[in-house]
């Protein structure tokens, strides 16, 4: 069975930008750049600074992402 | 939370380890034997993997597939424009049809997972091509995995082989180390760049699995959520073995 192309991470929020854009630290201290999904959109899930959530990122750009899922 | 591939690193297995996985590759390969006998126009693909449950549990195996991430069956079969994680169902197998079987099985701890794309009665010449072709690739694929060569002479050697044909591969799904987990490092994509990535070191077990497609590469998934299928509804084949990287030279587990 392969694998899907990407890799996902957890990380927190560190500040919103515009366009529905976050600023995401991940555990290793690394920043990303990463975009709210449109399941999320759809689903009029707000997220927040300080979210802990879930980032698949591309392992073609590992700066960038897309945010998945918001833990409770 | 299932800790990120990237996270752990490429697990080099034992010899008593991949001793395990030869034997686990052994009854992924009778599994698909087994299969590949039932493969005719009219079968259905549940009966396709109601015998696969039957040929596991005979020989003290797990499916690997069933219940991971919530995959609903015991094996994976995609026909014709579906290119992997077909669910077995209804669909009935008509003359003309290919059919994609991806088996994993779990023994002892370690799994083993390998694939093959057959046709159903007789098939177009374009199919034949297909099919043959993602053979040949995934024997490139292979040979291309000696010790001390990289993963990227494995995906480049894929990649050469299958667009000299004028076939594309596909790109948002990749082959896999395999271990004690289904899943494991390395990514082991279908195209690359020679000379680059990981070097490929003794004790490494990988799951090479080229995925071709008749038209375009792009993908997509269907509605049930599994199911993936060509962007432009056109064939996809696709084989699997898993190797172990044993006396600098790949040894092919999914074998009889």
């Amino acid at each position: 069975m392969p694998k899907k192309d990407a890799i996902e991470v957890e990380g927190t929020v560190k500040e919103p930008l515009p366009n529905a854009m976050f600023r995401v630290e991940l555990p290793n201290g690394h920043q990303v750049l990463a975009h709210a999904s449109g399941k999320m959109r759809l689903h009029f899930i707000r997220i927040l600074r300080g979210d802990r959530v879930l980032v698949e990122l591309s392992p073609y750009d590992l700066t960038r992402g897309r945010i998945t899922y918001r833990f409770k | 939370m299932q800790q990120t591939m990237h996270e752990i690193g490429i697990i080099i297995k034992s010899s008593h380890e991949i001793a395990i996985m030869r034997e686990a590759g052994r009854v992924v390969a009778a599994v698909i034997e087994a299969l590949t006998k039932e493969v005719r126009p009219g079968v259905t693909t549940a009966e396709l993997d109601k015998l696969a449950a039957h040929e596991f549990k005979k020989r003290g195996a797990v499916a690997s597939f069933k219940g991971y991430r919530g995959f609903p069956a015991y094996i994976c079969t995609s026909v014709n424009e579906e290119v992997v994680h077909g669910i077995p169902g209804n669909r009935v197998l008509r003359e003309g049809d290919i059919i994609s079987l991806d088996v994993g099985a779990l023994l002892n701890g370690f799994h083993a997972d390998a694939a093959v794309t057959l046709p159903v009665g007789r098939i177009s010449p374009g199919a034949e091509k297909l099919i043959d072709t993602t053979r040949g690739a995934l024997e490139a694929g292979v040979a291309a995995a000696k010790g001390g060569a990289r993963l990227g002479d494995v995906s480049a050697a894929i990649q050469a082989y299958t667009e000299s044909r004028e076939f594309s591969v596909v790109k948002e799904y990749v082959g896999h180390g395999i271990g004690r987990d289904l899943h494991e490092d390395p990514q082991v994509p279908n195209f690359g760049i020679g000379g680059e990535g990981p070097s490929l070191k003794n004790g490494m077990t990988i799951a090479i699995e080229p995925m071709v497609n008749v038209g375009v590469w792009r993908t997509r998934v269907t509605d049930n959520k599994w199911t993936v299928v060509t962007a432009d509804g056109k064939p996809s084949a696709h084989f699997e073995h898993t190797i172990a990287i044993t006396d600098g030279v790949p040894e092919i587990l999914t074998v009889l």
